[in-house]
């Protein structure tokens, strides 16, 4: 065989192997680009267009990088639901009994749609009670209008104890 | 309530099924090896070979029947998987195929056997889509599993059925059909076990700590378990020295409690405990302090003796391929000598292809590895998403190993190029791997059903509006 040849074949196959891994990457490219951001409410809303939600997300990104050093989750740490921790991404959090609550409380003291959590436009934590049947309580006082929320405060409502923490 | 719509969470838009896409790779990463085939038989015998008519109808069936076992019963599964693992097993017989023309390396032929072991992996493939309808199903068996790794780890120890080669004790003998690793199979079933037991404990293993130094400590009772995988690894080292094997079991359990917990300070544990292992056993036990010599002075032999061993030769192998390499059959990796087809198997492509081909085969496996954590963070069950963890933190450490221990990053060890080098057991695991990954992928691809209504919602929302 001419080394001519050869030479042709071991650039080819080379040529070949990385058209290869750069097609797989393609095939790949939907894993960026063609996701959709829902929004879960209360209610069912109408589903956005990924244009939208790609609109959305570098906002997002910005709001918690502004944030650095703020409270980056919300533990249980009392009540059945012991140890479980949501993450803070900006996003509002809702507490009650109803299904559709970001924390689903399994307590009967709480009400179906009870308290929820949520940042201001300077990036504090409010924590509002939605007119509960027991109250929501911040340490020791019962909460009547939405309260800025320190980490570390205890938040109590009915058996269950939720903070904030770094 | 409007506020309360940035809850948000994340889907991939509506999902084709992708299977067409998968097709098209598959006849892509069937038509590769293929041309290295040709490629070979034209550098070594100047003709296009004989064979490669039944090489191309082999591999191209094989293909076929993986494609339509995953069209019929993982319609939603990754397309990238099985394309990817085709190509490197392609690639793996070619190899085997290029390696047996050396008169050199023996008479026997390794391609046959290769092809024949192929087979039967895929056949393992196929048997876990078809059976395997839900991998939830797994989770039930944690415990089992458990015992089932520890059974399989211990068999090569065990006087009568273990068998020792070169040094290491890992495979087993089974009478009439030959000799199997089952180190292989234990990293699957161990994973199923870590993915079982951190799902339950993770919490306790992530909140209950306490700071010092800028470190989360765990409780005394939470270290239990990862002290007892620890001293399993390093029995596993003293025992059997395999150092490969070790490292990747103790490696698989860090990545997966890093993933469950979430805590930096396990992978400082990890590795301290890792390091703290290695050195001890590597300065006194025998096999594995050879090999830590040639790792540290792999010329040492040359000078002394002028002959070079097999970690020079693959030290010469990769500095004659350069860039372009050599091309396919022009090499000399027959120099390597017997291990040539299975543990130095990397160093033939490092010569026959070159840097920018070791960077494909590389990059084809990242991919691999990259599409098991892609369907981890696409999986909706906690399960799921540690086992996908697992199964591709398995596959990387395993390429890790082998291709840091041929290219002198890290001690050399008794390891499987997964899907290219020579063994049964490995292609055969791996081909399982590949499985339960699809399998994983195809349930966290499918479309959600829509959410049952529930009663609640409604009267809520009456209260709300009034």
């Amino acid at each position: 065989m001419s080394e001519l040849t050869l030479t042709v074949m071991r650039l080819g196959f080379l040529a070949v192997l990385w058209l290869f891994v750069i097609v797989a990457v393609q095939v790949i490219r939907s894993d960026l680009f063609g996701t959709r951001v829902t929004q879960r409410a209360g209610r069912a809303q109408p589903r956005q267009a990924p244009q939208q939600a790609a609109q959305q997300a570098p906002q997002r990104d910005r709001g918690r990088r502004a944030s650095r050093g703020a409270p980056t989750k919300l533990v249980i740490t009392e009540g059945s639901l012991t140890g479980t921790t949501v993450s803070l991404q900006g996003q509002t959090i809702t507490l009650g009994r109803a299904h559709d609550s970001t924390i689903v409380l399994d307590d009967d003291y709480a009400s179906s749609r009870h308290a929820r959590i949520y940042p201001d436009q300077s990036g504090r934590w409010i924590v509002e009670d939605l007119g509960s049947t027991n109250g929501t309580y911040l340490d020791r006082t019962r909460l009547t209008t939405p309260q800025p929320l320190a980490p570390g405060t205890p938040i109590r409502i009915g058996k269950t104890v939720i903070e904030l923490r770094k | 309530m409007s506020s309360s719509t940035h809850t948000s969470t994340i889907s991939s838009g509506s999902l084709p099924s992708r299977r067409n896409t998968e097709l098209l790779m598959l006849i892509f990463a069937v038509a590769i090896p293929i041309f290295a085939y040709i490629n070979v038989g034209l550098a070594k015998e100047g003709t296009v070979p004989a064979g490669v008519f039944g090489y191309a109808a082999g591999l191209g069936c094989l293909a076929a029947v993986a494609h339509l076992v995953v069209r019929k019963f993982a319609p939603y599964a990754d397309p990238l998987m099985l394309p990817l693992a085709t190509l490197l097993n392609g690639m793996g017989l070619v190899l085997m195929w290029r390696l047996d023309l050396e008169p050199s390396l023996g008479s026997t032929k390794a391609a046959p056997t290769q092809l024949m072991w192929s087979t039967l992996g895929l056949a393992l493939f196929v048997a876990v889509l078809v059976f395997l309808k839900d991998h939830r199903v797994l989770q039930r068996y944690t415990y089992i599993s458990m015992m089932v790794a520890l059974v399989l780890l211990i068999m090569p120890i065990v006087p009568g059925i273990g068998h020792s080669v070169y040094g290491a004790r890992i495979w087993i003998q089974i009478p009439g059909v030959g000799t199997l690793q089952p180190g292989e199979f234990a990293k699957i079933v161990i994973a199923i076990f870590f993915a079982g037991y951190l799902m339950v404990k993770r919490d306790a293993l992530a909140l209950a700590s306490r700071r010092f130094m800028g470190l989360y400590l765990p409780r005394g009772r939470d270290l239990g378990p990862i002290l007892v995988i620890w001293a399993m690894s390093l029995m596993i080292l003293v025992f059997e020295t395999d150092l490969g094997t070790s490292l990747l079991f103790f490696g698989l359990f860090v990545i997966m409690l890093y993933v469950a917990t979430e805590r930096t300070s396990w992978i400082v544990f990890g590795l301290t405990l890792a390091i703290v292992g290695a050195v001890v056993v590597g300065s006194f036990e025998p096999h594995v302090h050879s090999r830590v010599e040639d790792w540290l002075d792999p010329m040492k032999t040359v000078r002394e003796t002028g002959n070079a061993d097999q970690p020079a030769q693959a030290m010469w192998a990769f500095g004659s391929g350069g860039v372009l390499g050599s091309g396919l059959g022009q090499g000399f990796s027959r120099l390597i000598g017997f291990a040539a087809k299975s543990d130095y198997i990397f160093a033939t492509i490092g010569e026959e292809l070159g840097l920018a081909g070791s960077m494909a085969i590389i990059l084809v496996y990242g991919l691999l590895v990259q599409r098991g954590i892609r369907t981890a963070l696409a999986a909706r069950d906690p399960f799921g998403k540690l086992l996908a963890v697992g199964l591709a933190g398995a596959l990387g450490l395993q390429v890790f190993v082998v291709i840091g221990g041929v290219t002198g990053l890290i001690p050399l060890t008794g390891q499987a190029l997964p899907f290219i080098a020579q063994g049964g057991s490995s292609v055969i695991a791996n081909w399982a791997l590949v499985a339960i990954l699809l399998r994983i992928s195809d349930t966290a691809r499918r479309p959600a059903p829509a959410p049952a209504p529930s009663p609640d919602a409604e009267m809520t929302q009456v209260v709300r509006t009034s």
